[in-house]
């Protein structure tokens, strides 16, 4: 309750500066941090991405502001009133809430998602409120199996009856209590189809550890899970990714943050997560050259990109990982792929004996 | 078969002369005969031409009526009629029945036609097509004659096939043409229609109107006042062809060279005609006709290297801004016109003036390139654009300074429409067709300076017209979205929405612009955040 009042609060207290702006016949203005490559830093000691100093002001009264100004304020609003009630909105709800058309024409205030998730995003900046403070929830994407028993609204949930679905993962996973964790390592899949192989190979009872997986890019949710159970029971994270830049990125998101959520990097990121695979050095090992998918130009690009960022650049065996992608290698190669040796490669070989010899990459 | 050896007396008997009459059936093409659409452009052309030259030298305003009737879908009847002063009666069959004949040529003055080619070539290319003579009526204001006429191809002279003489109560004065002939009738960029249009655009004083197969169109006079009346002169010496210089002295009446270079050229007085004798090594009290060819050689590079003023220029006949303006914008219905007379200049030796005009927006196309205009003494061009100055002077000025946009060696594009008049005592024509001004340094670099002036004043009214419909855009803009900020802003703090809007729309009124750009020194006008994963 105390939190939705202070959120409450800080709500109004922007929209009380807009109305004083307006009172005295200015343009009104926000302070909006700035959300690109330029304006995060690379913390070397926190092994992190960190947000810059850069603020850009969105006016009213700009021709290109003007939009992302009104739906800033209008997600504040929404905000608020999610607070007042109590209730939680998904973000593609929001944006059913945030869509209206503008009288007298065909403007819509928001015309697809993207845009009403950026407003919210960039409102979380401006009132320094997190989404979960805001009421708005990301989809559910990703599940969950291991030796765990939770609290979750009462509810006490065991992580390892939970039949073939396992436990999905919600976005906010600040309030669940965890009651007794007997896992001593967590496997975090990309591909929900690895994870429902793992889970029914029943590796996280064979090796005694949790599974998890999403759908692509790791949530917020996912991430803060993973870094609480990492933090709070000291687990050893490894991840596991398709070969190519995309699943790369994955990784380094879970590990370093993501540049447009650097502001929050301290509550998702894991330096100390590991890089389990697929590597290059795997696609020799494991004689996965026949599987391999041709590069697009995308996928060059992205590759480039990757590497040149500041926490990728001064590591000497990404740079070597990167280079043989690109080079020796030249194709990218789905965790899939490992099924050509064998159903249960996967979790009968690859897994155990990657992490009992301890070959993973920081 | 054995080749036949042809003797000198044989190919003598062949040599006779050629009847300019006889030439022209041979070489119609060079006279804008070469196709039936073409041919009965000239015609009309032709005719309109003479009617406007009577007119203006009479100091009439000019009522011309033009009549193209389809007889059958080759064969035409053209008709026009004008409110000049006339032709006398001895001289009316000669000026149509005879190539050539014309008040013209000798002289150095502007005016639409100077060859008298062109109405008795239009009267023979009838004759050659339908057999038919012309119908002429005219009347200096006395008796009305009426008079048919054909031309004796051989001989080049007139054969009067009827005359009729009537009373004229209504003291009418002026001249109709009939003629019937074979052409094809279009209507388009080069049409009886658009050359007709394009006359008035350029000669605003005139009444022009035209009753074409299609039906009938008028062209309103737009103004009442004719441009003053050019004079003529004598040659400069700097414009002066050795053919023409030696025509000169065995034509002249002046008794030596003294007398011959004072009184038959500008510029000249008594010591310069010393000086170009002394230069050419001649007695100055030689007989001209006594001049030989090689001395003539001599004297025309003497002519040369002398120093002289220009030429006198008070000889042309600009329309002036004014008339140009009002023409072009009651033609285009532009809705911004502005106009440009150059001061007068000189091509070898010949003087001439640029006029140019620019019409912007209103009625204009917005699609594709700019219309142009093209006119030499006050005669529209259709044909071989890209052969003229005119074009290539477009071609040439950097339009995107003006707020044009223009890829190179293009004209500019957008809601324009150029005009640009060459007024001149001789324009010099690439061809006899009349049809494309050639390229002289000197005409180029005039033609530019005056679409670079017209350009800049242009370019004043479509900046603040591009402003002015910004700031409409913008303030349509945040009018849209003022309810919306004031809804979400009432929800999130509980001020009146009601308030709220009158405070913003005020911003709007007052100082909604200038708030713009604030935010633009201090933001980024595009902000640069971009979605995140």
């Amino acid at each position: 309750m105390e939190k939705r009042q202070e959120t409450i609060k800080n709500l109004k207290k922007l929209g009380s500066k807009v109305v004083g702006e307006i009172d005295k016949g200015e343009n009104p203005s926000l302070d909006v941090p700035i959300r690109t490559l330029s304006n995060v830093k690379y913390d070397t000691t926190r092994r992190m991405i960190m947000m810059g100093t850069g603020v850009a002001k969105r006016y009213f009264f700009n021709v290109g502001h003007v939009r992302k100004f009104v739906q800033t304020i209008e997600a504040a609003a929404l905000a608020k009133e999610l607070n007042e009630m109590g209730k939680h909105l998904s973000l593609r709800e929001a944006f059913y809430r945030m869509k209206r058309t503008l009288p007298d024409s065909n403007i819509n205030l928001v015309d697809e998602q993207g845009e009403s998730n950026e407003a919210i995003e960039d409102l979380e900046l401006i009132t320094d409120a997190s989404r979960e403070l805001l009421h708005i929830n990301a989809n559910k994407l990703g599940s969950v199996a291991g030796k765990v028993v939770i609290q979750d609204k009462g509810d006490v949930i065991d992580w390892s009856k939970l039949g073939s679905g396992g436990w999905s993962i919600p976005s906010n996973v600040e309030d669940i209590i965890f009651k007794k964790v007997d896992a001593k390592f967590i496997v975090y899949l990309e591909k929900a189809a690895e994870w429902e192989r793992l889970h029914e190979d029943r590796v996280w009872d064979k090796l005694n550890c949790i599974v998890i997986s999403s759908q692509g890019q790791a949530t917020r949710g996912i991430r803060r899970l993973l870094q609480r159970l990492s933090i709070e029971y000291k687990l050893p994270v490894y991840i596991l990714t398709d070969f190519d830049a995309y699943g790369w990125y994955i990784y380094s998101v879970i590990k370093y943050g993501s540049i447009s959520l650097a502001h929050i990097s301290g509550k998702l990121a894991i330096p100390n997560a590991r890089f389990l695979g697929l590597t290059a050095d795997d696609i020799i090992k494991y004689d996965l050259k026949k599987h391999l998918i041709k590069f697009e130009e995308v996928d060059l690009k992205r590759l480039e990109q990757v590497k040149n960022y500041d926490w990728f650049k001064n590591n000497k065996e990404w740079q070597r990982q990167i280079n043989m992608m690109k080079n020796e290698i030249k194709g990218k190669a789905e965790l899939a792929a490992l099924t050509s040796h064998g159903i249960s490669f996967i979790s009968d070989v690859y897994i155990p004996e990657k992490i009992k010899r301890n070959v993973w990459l920081d | 078969m054995a080749d036949r050896i042809v003797t000198a007396e044989e190919l003598a008997q062949q040599l006779r002369a050629v009847s300019v009459a006889e030439f022209f059936e041979k070489n119609r093409h060079l006279l804008g005969y070469e196709n039936p659409t073409k041919a009965l452009i000239t015609i009309v052309k032709e005719f309109v031409d003479n009617a406007l030259d009577a007119c203006e030298e009479a100091r009439i305003l000019p009522d011309v009526k033009v009549l193209v009737k389809e007889i059958s879908p080759d064969r035409f009847r053209v008709r026009t009629e004008d409110n000049g002063p006339g032709i006398v009666e001895e001289k009316l069959a000669l000026a149509f029945g005879k190539l050539l004949y014309g008040s013209k040529f000798h002289r150095l003055k502007m005016s639409r036609g100077t060859q008298g080619l062109g109405a008795s070539g239009s009267v023979l290319y009838s004759q050659l097509t339908t057999g038919k003579p012309v119908r002429l009526v005219s009347s200096t204001g006395k008796d009305i004659h009426e008079i048919e006429v054909t031309i004796d191809v051989n001989k080049n002279e007139p054969r009067i096939v009827s005359h009729k003489q009537e009373r004229n109560p209504n003291k009418w004065h002026g001249l109709k043409i009939e003629v019937e002939t074979e052409g094809r009738y279009i209507e388009g960029r080069q049409s009886v229609l658009e050359y007709l249009r394009q006359t008035a655009m350029c000669n605003p004083y005139a009444k022009i109107v035209f009753e074409g197969p299609n039906g009938r169109v008028e062209f309103e006079r737009a103004v009442k006042e004719l441009p003053p009346l050019p004079k003529e002169i004598k040659p400069h010496p700097y414009g002066v062809e050795i053919g023409l210089l030696r025509r000169m002295l065995s034509t002249t009446s002046s008794k030596n060279l003294l007398g011959f270079l004072t009184s038959e050229f500008s510029r000249v007085g008594r010591g310069t005609a010393l000086q170009i004798c002394k230069l050419a090594k001649l007695e100055p009290n030689k007989k001209p006709y006594d001049v030989s060819h090689e001395e003539t050689e001599r004297l025309h590079k003497s002519m040369q290297m002398v120093k002289l003023i220009g030429p006198p220029t008070d000889c042309l006949s600009p329309l002036g801004e004014k008339l140009l303006e009002e023409g072009l914008r009651k033609e285009t219905r532009a809705e911004f016109v502005v106009a440009v007379t150059r001061p007068p200049s000189v091509y070898r030796g010949n003087p001439f003036q640029i006029e140019c005009a620019l019409a912007f927006g209103g009625e204009l196309t917005a699609e594709g390139s700019a219309q142009l205009f093209r006119f030499a003494n006050k005669m529209p061009l259709l044909y071989h654009t890209s052969d003229c100055v005119t074009t290539e002077s477009v071609v040439e000025t950097d339009w995107r300074r003006y707020a044009f946009s223009q890829s190179s060696g293009q004209l500019p594009q957008g809601q324009l429409a150029i005009l640009i008049h060459f007024a001149s005592v001789w324009v010099p024509y690439t061809s006899e067709g009349k049809q494309a001004i050639a390229n002289y340094p000197e005409i180029m670099k005039e033609m530019k300076l005056a679409l670079q002036e017209a350009g800049r004043q242009l370019a004043i009214y479509v900046r603040q017209k591009h402003k002015m419909h910004e700031r409409q855009l913008r303030k349509e803009l945040f009018e849209k979205y003022i309810p919306e900020l004031a809804e979400s802003l009432e929800k999130l703090t509980d001020d009146k929405k009601e308030k709220l809007i009158a405070e913003l729309e005020k911003i709007v009124k007052k100082s909604g612009v200038k708030s713009e750009e604030d935010g633009k020194t201090t933001g980024n006008d595009k902000e640069s955040e971009k979605t995140g994963k």
